[in-house]
């Protein structure tokens, strides 16, 4: 049985139908209420005459993953739903609430032995003037769920203001349409509304946007972008708000001339971030190379989606991971790090700013559909204080070396303006005063020096979630991370104690660190959304393992569900 | 002293780097270098405050031989590197260096978009109808007949005419000059960096290894016979119908130029997160 503070509901329709807008609606009318949940959207590559549906999960606890049953699902209509399969699992505790109208429902919920309760969300539109299903489908969800209509009705006047009084009134009176038609269903247990005493505030943010202002509060000042699902939320955000922090947005003809932009502009002090996919950052590489060779810092955010090539737009996986880290030509040292949950997208990529101006270098983000996209309710994350400021060379009145070999690896850089400092930053092999060279010994001291600089850096204990004492550890990577830890919960349940280790620094690896946080582990269990288990390689070039490992990896659409994981662990019983 | 020696650089000399450049003798580059430095000193700009930014090629190795700030970059995205570069550093003189393989070929989209979006700063492309530093390819510019051996028997492809693109893309000033003549092209460069928007500054600049037919371009080109226009239509007509050796300033429009305010904080930091509290 469920747990009565963990609810899942799912809006079903197609396309335009307005089950992300009910989804939406529902998410922030229960985040009024108390609860903390996660919105996850699910939709075809098409706007309009695809297939979409929003789950929305509510607990009294931060959501970080999929549930593994929805409680409750409502088919505004039917009519493209079988193209989500496995998508969308209902089981026989479910309640399926139908349109008769609305088409055939999927094969995969009459299999499960739920009953489907009619309700003619159309025909009851249609009575109601400029009356919307998805409304009255909202209603329906409200009464099952416990909330209050008032909660509705406030969004409503914030959400339709543009669309003016006669959408507003519309909306009510769908909504009530709803509230109306349930009034006899129930979800078969009682609905206990989370306890109001946190004092915390709270957010309803999506992962794109906590990165978006996790960029600006490291010190982002500068982007150029090119287009592109499903990281353009991040760019949409950024370009209101950079310009209003000094700074600004230029959308670029492509990704080639986006990151290309990014670099002359902190390449003149300006610390600069691109937003991209898979396909933009295959384009981008060859400029990552020579961001790395130059010594400049960028920021290169990937929502990862399926890939490879096109891929699937719209769908989370977790397969960028080897271009990320291995994707340039020669030895090209940069960072790498992935965000956890939505939440962390903020931390992840302030840091991420930091880490890139203070050792001037590229750092990409490795963020995904799945975080990127999906809307959670979470506490305000706690303001960190990592700004990114770059060593900067002074006035010089003699020889300025640009690339002079330091300690800790990182030489002062000069920044156009400054006197008696000029030199030509340059992606061909350079002296330390930066003049092209072809010596075998140039070559060498460049490359110890930009490999030195990520290698001694203190990263302090950012560089990993490490959690848990059993000796079965599970290792994790980004969004993944949230499914793990629910798992673990759930293990703990049953009186198996588990061990997390979640790299969030996955460039450059951090050995000892590592062997600390395995020490006494005599099982690992490697969970990854990747067809190729890209990160189960990663590990093994970088890492000594237990002798004991199993791999529960699979490529996306499908996401990796607690239970799972949970299933797992469980089965691997000693 | 630095400070010294800034306030009195105005003679080419100064903007000189001590790098000895890596050309072939008699190429038509080292004549643009020094209208580099006779534009730059005849504007007086102190050459901190001077970025000259280049991709591949042998024209692109020019950044390191001014004493400017110098950015080199990868092939072909010199003009994107410019516009990040000026935008949020409208105080800097950005001059882009480039040639026809850079420019024309694998950098052709920026070429478009660059004119397009006016940001303000100034492209000279060295153009020399050949890949010089890989040996001899034909380049967008090459004629159709040329034999390389990359292209036995010519390509038999229409050269790319990059005064038509950029004109038609919206650049807001364009100029063809001829290497051999630094003075004329000196005087064109300090109108190229003095106009506001996106300055478009085609050098011949022949390349004597590869092409040694090109020696005569000296023998081939002529002043323009008439004033620079504002009308893009005449200009069109202008470009489109001269013989390719038309030297001078052909068109000098007057739209405004694309630059963002930037530097000036409207609110506070801490105002950004107020969008996602419940």
């Amino acid at each position: 049985m469920p747990n009565a503070q963990n609810l899942s509901v799912a809006f079903v329709g197609s396309g335009g139908a307005g089950a992300l807008t009910a989804g939406s609606l529902l998410l922030e009318a229960a985040g009024a209420a108390g609860w903390q949940g996660l919105l996850i959207r699910t939709v075809g590559p098409q706007i309009r005459g695809g297939e979409a549906a929003a789950v929305v999960r509510l607990a009294d606890h931060p959501v970080e993953s999929l549930p593994d049953h929805l409680d409750l699902l409502i088919g505004i209509d039917w009519l493209n739903a079988q193209r989500f399969g496995a998508e969308i699992e209902v089981g026989p505790h479910s309640l399926v609430i139908g349109d008769p109208r609305g088409g055939e429902p999927p094969k995969g919920i009459a299999a499960f032995g739920a009953p489907i309760v009619a309700i003619p969300m159309k025909d009851m539109a249609k009575a109601i003037p400029d009356g919307r299903p998805n409304m009255i489908a909202l209603g329906i969800a409200g009464k099952l769920l416990g909330l209050g209509e008032p909660a509705f009705l406030a969004l409503f006047e914030k959400w339709f203001a543009d669309k003016g009084q006669a959408a507003i009134d519309a909306s009510r009176a769908s909504l009530k349409a709803g509230y109306e038609a349930a009034r006899d269903l129930d979800l078969g247990r009682p609905i206990v509304p989370p306890k109001a005493g946190s004092t915390q505030k709270k957010w309803l943010v999506s992962g794109n946007e906590a990165a978006a202002l996790g960029a600006i509060r490291g010190g982002i000042r500068f982007a150029a972008a090119y287009p592109i699902t499903p990281a353009t939320e991040i760019l949409e955000w950024l370009a209101p708000n950079l310009a209003k922090v000094g700074g600004a947005l230029l959308q670029a003809e492509d990704e080639l001339a986006a990151i290309n932009m990014i670099i002359g502009a902190s390449y003149g002090g300006t610390p600069a971030l691109t937003a991209t996919s898979g396909p933009g950052l295959s384009l981008m590489i060859e400029a990552l190379g020579l961001a790395t060779a130059a010594e400049i810092p960028i920021v290169v955010i990937d929502v990862m989606r399926g890939g490879p090539s096109t891929g699937i737009p719209t769908k989370s996986e977790q397969a960028d991971l080897n271009i990320a880290v291995y994707g340039c030509h020669g030895d090209a040292p940069h960072l790498v790090l992935a965000p956890q949950s939505v939440g962390d997208c903020l931390f992840t990529t302030q840091w991420a700013t930091y880490l890139a101006e203070t050792l001037q270098t590229p750092a990409i983000v490795l963020s995904d559909q799945f975080v990127g996209q999906n809307h959670a309710i979470i506490e305000r994350p706690a303001e960190i204080a990592f700004l990114g400021q770059r060593s900067r060379a002074a006035e010089a009145a003699g020889e300025y070396k640009r690339y002079a070999l330091a300690a800790n690896g990182v030489s002062p850089m000069a920044i156009p303006g400054i006197r008696g400092a000029q030199y030509t930053a340059d992606g061909l092999t350079h002296t330390e005063r930066g003049i092209p060279t072809s010596g075998a010994a140039d070559h060498q001291i460049q490359l110890d020096k930009r490999r030195d600089k990520l290698e001694r850096f203190n990263y302090g204990d950012h560089w990993a979630s490490i959690e848990g004492t059993g000796n079965l550890a599970v290792i994790a990577w980004g969004s993944v991370t949230g499914a793990v830890r629910e798992a673990i919960a759930r293990a703990a349940e049953d009186g198996i104690e588990v061990s997390l280790i979640a790299p969030r620094l996955l460039s450059p690896a951090r050995p000892e660190q590592f062997a600390a946080a395995l020490r006494g582990k005599k099982r690992a269990l490697i969970v990854e959304q990747s067809h190729g288990a890209q990160f189960h390689r990663y590990l093994r070039a970088h890492y000594d393992l237990p002798a004991a490992v199993r791999v529960l990896n699979r490529p996306g659409p499908l996401p990796i569900k607690p239970g799972e994981i949970h299933r797992a662990i469980k089965d691997w019983r000693l | 002293m630095s400070t010294a020696k800034t306030q009195l650089a105005c003679k080419p000399a100064d903007y000189k780097s001590d790098i000895k450049p890596i050309w072939c003798p008699g190429c038509g580059d080292y004549h643009v270098l020094m209208s580099f430095t006779r534009a730059f000193a005849e504007l007086g700009l102190p050459p901190e405050q001077i970025v000259v930014v280049s991709g591949i090629g042998c024209s692109s190795r020019i950044p390191a031989y001014t004493n400017c700030y110098g950015f080199h970059g990868v092939h072909g995205r010199s003009l994107a590197v410019g516009a990040g570069l000026k935008v949020t550093r409208p105080d800097l003189t950005v001059v882009v260096a480039s040639g026809d393989g850079d420019g024309y070929s694998i950098g052709g989209n920026h070429f478009l978009h660059a004119c397009r979006r006016n940001v303000d700063m100034t492209y000279v492309v060295m153009d020399n109808h050949i890949y010089g530093m890989t040996k001899g390819q034909p380049s967008p510019t090459t004629e159709p007949e040329f034999d390389t051996a990359l292209s036995p028997g010519g390509t038999g492809l229409r050269p790319f005419h990059p005064l038509v693109i950029a004109l038609a893309s919206g650049a807001n000033f364009i100029a063809r000059c001829f290497s051999g003549e630094p003075n004329e092209t000196a005087s064109v460069l300090v109108e190229a960096i003095r106009h506001p928007g996106f300055s478009f500054v085609e050098i011949l600049s022949p390349c004597v290894t590869f092409r040694p037919d090109e020696k005569n371009w000296k023998n081939l080109v002529h002043p323009a016979p008439v004033v620079a226009t504002d009308d893009p239509a005449k200009a069109a007509r202008r470009i489109m119908t001269d013989d390719g050796f038309n030297i001078g300033i052909l068109y000098r429009g007057d739209r405004k130029p694309y630059a963002p305010e930037t530097g000036q904080a409207l609110v506070e930091l801490s105002e950004l997160e107020k969008e996602f509290e419940l």
